[in-house]
């Protein structure tokens, strides 16, 4: 087929230009919303996603890993008596208030866990090690975080509620979804830090024996274990992502401004291409008039919109990955997976090809006697 | 043997509204293989309805068109296009070229309608080039050409689904008096050498001497023969030397301007 298409789109390279702009516009900022909210719900759940841990038991009615209360520490030992349970450990998770060096407080989420546990250990450590947190005083936090809690290096000493707290060592990519760091310490600390009695935990973690059914073992606790839930990791993080992003509507404000940017684009795009149509009306009418068929006709102005879809595509990524690769260092990090990256570009096109409807339609009602009319 | 085009008792009324306009009131005409027709008459007469259809564009109120003695005014509207493009070459007014597309290309499009492409589309698309005269143009853009360079690109596109009927629309209107002549010339070649049956609606009586025969198209009907004949003797010879001595004068002054 003769380049009709390809000559047509780069014929006028003002209207190119104005369609491509449409088109990077859109699939930045869908990108940007679409990562923020795959960033948003990882960060979320990610101190269930990351505690290794098989089973979540917490008091009744937690609907999500912040807001859960204090129940007894007896419970754990009834938890470590089910059939299944390979490991079961306490841990804390409290708001706590943390004292800058120059008076300032700033609000921090404790994590209490035990050392000689596999599970919620501190991730991604890039200075120190766990077993650090054995020494006195000993807190681990994210190196995003330093400047907002005013710490330089590691070995400096701060307060937490109070009590001393020295940095021992430093994560990366830790994000809180709050704006309170998550600070690593020991069980008992944690205890001391956020004012828990000492006969009380926020949850119970457990790893399943090898072979162990997950809701066998479930059940179990529910059955020996008196007022508490049991959940899954699984479960549990998608309760927590759930109430983050839908519940206080965060998510959902994230994904209207994705939806917006997919409108704005359809309607740059249809608005272009639908210009393009109609200064090429008797070129269309003349190949009707020649005996082209519609899908001929379709065919051409398809062409032009898959055309640019591509171009925008490959235009749009790349502005994309600048911006990830910008936003990783900052609170609120843009994650752009492989998979997402592939249906943006499904999503482009079906876009472009989407607004070149309304051309489509307009070339199928056009009379080919039209072309008779000097 | 079948007439090229056979219309009878064709009738076309464009509906205004409440009221109708009738375009044709009952149009009988047979075109011969190879003959040459010029369609003349005034504006609103009915000429380029009745060329639109037996092109197959617009369709008829009522009456027959039959096409190499197929029946086709009343085929359905999505069967048209297969027609057009399996009979008919089309020459426009305005020559309705591809601004965006070489000669070449401009002629391959309708190759490719056809499905014919890639090399056996590049070669006859130059041999339809070199046929009117413009080998040399083929990697040349509509833009850069005068406008009887473009009509004769749109009559070797006509030519590239080797039709057997030639419609034409004007095809002088744009062109200068010499240029029109040479135009006039090719077509007629055309119907002659291969049998083409070649249609064409005019308003310029000065290339009515290139046909073979003139149809006179009033108020939709096509006028009596005694009437066609008196036309061209008593006053297309006079403006065919009124003509002769115009395309000199042109000429002569073209000339001074190269």
């Amino acid at each position: 087929m003769p380049p009709l298409a390809q000559r047509n789109l780069f014929h006028d390279k003002i209207r190119l230009t104005v369609t491509l702009t449409g088109i990077v516009f859109a699939v930045v900022l869908i990108v940007v919303e679409l990562g923020l909210f795959v960033g948003f719900t990882t960060t979320t759940s990610g101190l269930v996603d990351h505690s290794q841990a098989d089973l979540w038991v917490t008091s009744r009615r937690v609907p999500y890993v912040e807001l859960a209360v204090p129940f007894s520490e007896r419970k754990l030992y009834q938890v470590r008596a089910v059939a299944g349970v390979a490991e079961a450990q306490k841990v804390i998770s409290r708001w706590g208030q943390w004292k800058r060096a120059d008076g300032r407080d700033e609000s921090v989420q404790v994590l209490g866990v035990s050392p000689e546990s596999s599970m919620e250990q501190p991730w991604n450590l890039v200075q120190g090690s766990a077993d650090d947190l054995r020494k006195p005083d000993a807190v681990i936090m994210d190196e995003m975080y330093k400047e907002k809690l005013g710490v330089h290096h590691a070995g400096e000493i701060f307060e937490i509620n109070g009590r001393r707290a020295r940095v021992v060592g430093f994560t990366r990519g830790i994000r809180s979804f709050t704006t309170s760091p998550y600070v690593f310490t020991t069980f008992k600390r944690a205890q001391e830090y956020v004012n828990l009695p000492d006969d009380q935990t926020i949850f119970v973690l457990v790893k399943l024996a090898p072979g162990a059914n997950v809701e066998q073992v479930r059940q179990g606790i529910l059955s020996s274990v008196a007022n508490v839930d049991v959940f899954t990791s699984r479960q549990f993080s998608h309760m927590t992502q759930f109430y983050w992003m839908f519940t206080t509507g965060a998510g959902v404000a994230v994904l209207l401004a994705a939806l917006l940017g997919l409108v704005v684009g359809f309607v740059v795009v249809a608005q272009t291409i639908y210009a393009t149509t109609m200064d090429h009306l008797r070129e269309y009418g003349t190949l009707k008039a020649m005996g082209a068929p519609n899908t001929y006709v379709y065919k051409v102005i398809i062409q032009q919109a898959a055309m640019s879809a591509a171009m925008g595509y490959v235009l749009g990524m790349i502005v994309s990955a600048f911006v990830v690769h910008a936003s990783q260092s900052g609170g609120a990090a843009i994650l752009l997976p492989w998979p997402m990256a592939v249906g943006m570009f499904f999503l482009t096109l079906a876009m472009c090809v989407g607004a070149a409807l309304v051309s489509i339609s307009k070339v199928t009602s056009l009379d080919p006697a039209m072309v008779f009319k000097g | 043997m079948h007439p090229a085009i056979a219309v009878r008792k064709l009738t076309k009324t464009y509906s205004q509204g409440e009221a109708g306009v009738v375009a044709l009131r009952g149009v009988d005409l047979d075109v011969r293989a190879g003959e040459m027709v010029m369609l003349m008459g005034p504006s609103g007469s009915g000429k380029t309805t009745l060329l639109s259809i037996m092109g197959c564009i617009l369709s008829a109120t009522s009456g027959s068109v039959q096409l190499a003695g197929r029946e086709v005014a009343s085929l359905p509207q999505k069967q048209l296009p297969a027609v057009r493009l399996e009979h008919i070459g089309f020459v426009f007014q305005g020559f309705n070229l591809f601004p965006t597309l070489t000669a070449g290309e401009n002629v391959e499009l309708m190759l490719d309608l056809k499905g014919i492409r890639g090399a056996p589309a590049k070669k006859r698309s130059q041999e339809l080039l070199e046929q009117v005269g413009l080998g040399e143009k083929y990697n040349g853009f509509p833009d850069d050409l005068s406008g009887g360079q473009k009509q004769r690109v749109a009559i070797a596109r006509a030519l590239a689904g080797d039709p057997k009927i030639i419609l034409a629309d004007e095809p002088t209107a744009a062109l200068d008096s010499h240029t029109g002549r040479n135009i006039m010339q090719m077509m007629k070649d055309l119907a002659h050498q291969r049998d083409r049956a070649v249609v064409i609606v005019t308003h310029d009586p000065r290339v009515a001497e290139f046909a073979d025969r003139t149809v006179r198209i009033e108020d939709g009907l096509v006028a009596p023969p005694r009437e066609q004949a008196a036309v061209p003797v008593e006053l297309l010879a006079r403006q065919s030397e009124n003509f002769k001595l115009a395309a000199q004068l042109e000429s002569q002054a073209a000339g001074r301007m190269l």
